[in-house]
């Protein structure tokens, strides 16, 4: 089966805008292939150049070496398929909810009766029905993230890449936020590129885990089945003892990167 | 009900303050009233600084006659056709600078080199290019308007916040519609902020261009009367023209504040 995304020995390299000659590698021949409908965590330490491999993905950020292919075909400028949630505010600040919504669909030229219909539909789909003519800054944290949620969501994409992108709120909201994802994705089993920090978010959302070394030069150095039965309630599977167990074992592989990056920073 | 109460009671006070100022002015000028104890004559003081009640008189006059709309149509057709080539150009330009970084070095010296000039010494150059009429003077208002505008567009421009500019090529945005529906919206902010100071120097395009040469306008106005030392009509012309530039102002504000609907103010809660 041909893979929704394969990264194939991709190495970023950033020069440095004072000092050309000296170089950055934030991520050196690092391969990662998602099946379709596949949901894969990426873990790994802070500053490991996650976001990065992502950016990649997306087509946001050309690689200085490798290719990309989403579903066969190499990938040139921006991934049309992918959905990008940022872990960063996003939205359009001057456009209301339904508008931050429906930003996609109008970028594609649909008529506005089928667009407001489809963006009300959405923002319902998301528990914010009442709030489409709210801007973003009268909404909370987590309701923004659900309009972003929406915003990416109405267009179909055929893969969802997402970075870190619950790790602002609370861990109350976002454990809401994680289960209303499983539930929208157990609905069309995207492809899923889910970047986090958070072990035991990865092991509770995904199929597969993959960890990465400290940076610079991060590659990936395992890879996790999460065997875990779905449908799932993140807050509830993390007390069962096969989540302690694959927890315990990731940890583990993990624990030696995450101490190589907390003594880099160090320094 | 407090807010409006409150807010009523600060106009209040805001007249007190204009009506006290112009007693005082009144007490200090007109012959009579106080013995003389700067100048030596009484009818020096009036001379020099005029009086509140005949520059009223003065006003009145011209409104009631009509004289004077001839004159102040002729200024703020010129302020305002200042105020938006200045804004269109300063809009136009500034988004296209920020956006082509090989331009925007290359110009770079030039744009600080004209920015940095006192602009107001063009006059006589417009004068000889455009003559004495509405033309030179618009051209000196867009010299004034252009570059608050253009450097504000392009700062906004340049800030946009790179996740929203990536969220919104991930949602599928052409060039041309981030252009209208990311690059336009954010600079929008700073535009605004700037057009206040351009209706000001609008106004001062015009009016300083009428006062060096012309045969008609508010500053033209000004000038007739200071040649025959008559200071209560060079002060009513200042007087009818800063109450239109408050006016001026007073609209931008009102679009402003339709179109930045968006913008969060401090301190705002919802009102039910």
């Amino acid at each position: 089966m041909t893979p929704a995304l394969a990264l194939e020995n991709i190495t970023c390299t950033f020069l440095s805008r004072e000092d050309p000659a000296q170089r950055y590698t934030a991520v050196r021949d690092t391969t990662l292939v998602v099946a379709p409908g596949e949901f894969v965590a990426v873990v790994g330490p802070t500053g490991c150049g996650k976001s990065t491999l992502l950016n990649v993905a997306a087509g946001l950020l050309a690689p200085s070496a490798g290719r990309v292919r989403v579903h066969g075909e190499p990938l040139g400028g921006i991934n049309r398929r992918a959905g990008y949630l940022f872990q960063q505010e996003a939205l359009m600040p001057w456009r209301n909810a339904l508008q931050n919504v429906t930003a996609g669909l109008e970028f594609r030229g649909l008529p506005r009766t089928e667009l407001l219909e489809k963006g009300n539909a959405w923002l319902r789909r998301v528990g914010l029905g009442g709030f489409g003519d709210r801007y973003p800054h009268q909404l909370s944290g987590g309701m923004r993230k659900r309009v972003s949620l929406a915003q990416t969501l109405i267009l179909d994409p055929e893969m969802l890449l997402m970075d870190e992108p619950f790790s602002a709120l609370d861990i109350q909201t976002r454990q809401l936020m994680e289960n209303e994802l499983l539930e929208l994705w157990s609905a069309d089993r995207k492809s899923v590129v889910f970047i986090t920090h958070d072990l035991e978010e990865a092991i509770g959302l995904s199929d597969r885990v993959v960890v990465l070394s400290a940076g610079p030069r991060t590659r990936p150095i395992g890879e996790y089945r999460i065997d875990l039965p779905r449908p799932r309630d993140v807050a509830e599977i993390r007390l069962t003892p096969r989540f302690i167990e694959l927890h315990g074992e990731i940890w583990h592989a993990m624990k030696a990167e995450v101490l190589k990056a907390y003594a880099q920073q160090r320094q | 009900m407090h807010s409006s109460g409150s807010n009523l009671a600060l106009r209040f006070w805001q007249l007190a303050l204009l009506a006290a100022l112009l007693v005082l002015w009144h007490v200090l000028v007109v012959p009579g009233i106080l013995p003389p104890f700067y100048f030596d004559d009484p009818y020096k003081a009036a001379f020099f600084f005029g009086e509140p009640l005949k520059v009223g008189v003065r006003v009145w006059q011209w409104f009631v006659s009509g004289d004077i709309y001839r004159h102040l149509w002729i200024t703020l057709l010129e302020t305002m056709l200042a105020f938006f080539i200045g804004t269109a150009c300063g809009v136009a330009i500034g988004i296209w600078l920020a956006l082509a970084p090989a331009a925007s070095a290359l110009l770079d010296p030039y744009l600080k080199a004209i920015n940095a000039m006192p602009r107001v010494i063009l006059a006589p150059i417009f004068f000889v290019w455009f003559g004495l009429g509405v033309a030179s003077k618009v051209a000196l208002g867009i010299t004034l308007v252009f570059f608050i505008v253009f450097f504000n567009v392009y700062q906004g421009v340049r800030e946009v916040s790179p996740v929203v500019l990536a969220n919104a090529r991930m949602l599928g945005a052409s060039s041309r519609q981030l252009l209208r529906h990311v690059y336009l919206p954010s600079a929008m902010s700073w535009v605004f902020a700037s057009l206040h100071n351009s209706v000001g120097l609008a106004f001062v395009g015009a009016v300083v261009g009428e006062y060096l040469g012309s045969s008609e306008g508010v500053g033209y106005l000004i000038l007739q009367a200071e040649g025959v030392f008559d200071i209560n009509t060079v002060v009513a012309g200042v007087a009818v023209l800063t109450v239109f530039a408050l006016v001026l102002d007073w609209v931008v504000s009102l679009i402003e504040r339709r179109l930045m609907l968006w913008q969060p103010r401090s301190g705002e809660t919802e009102r039910i």
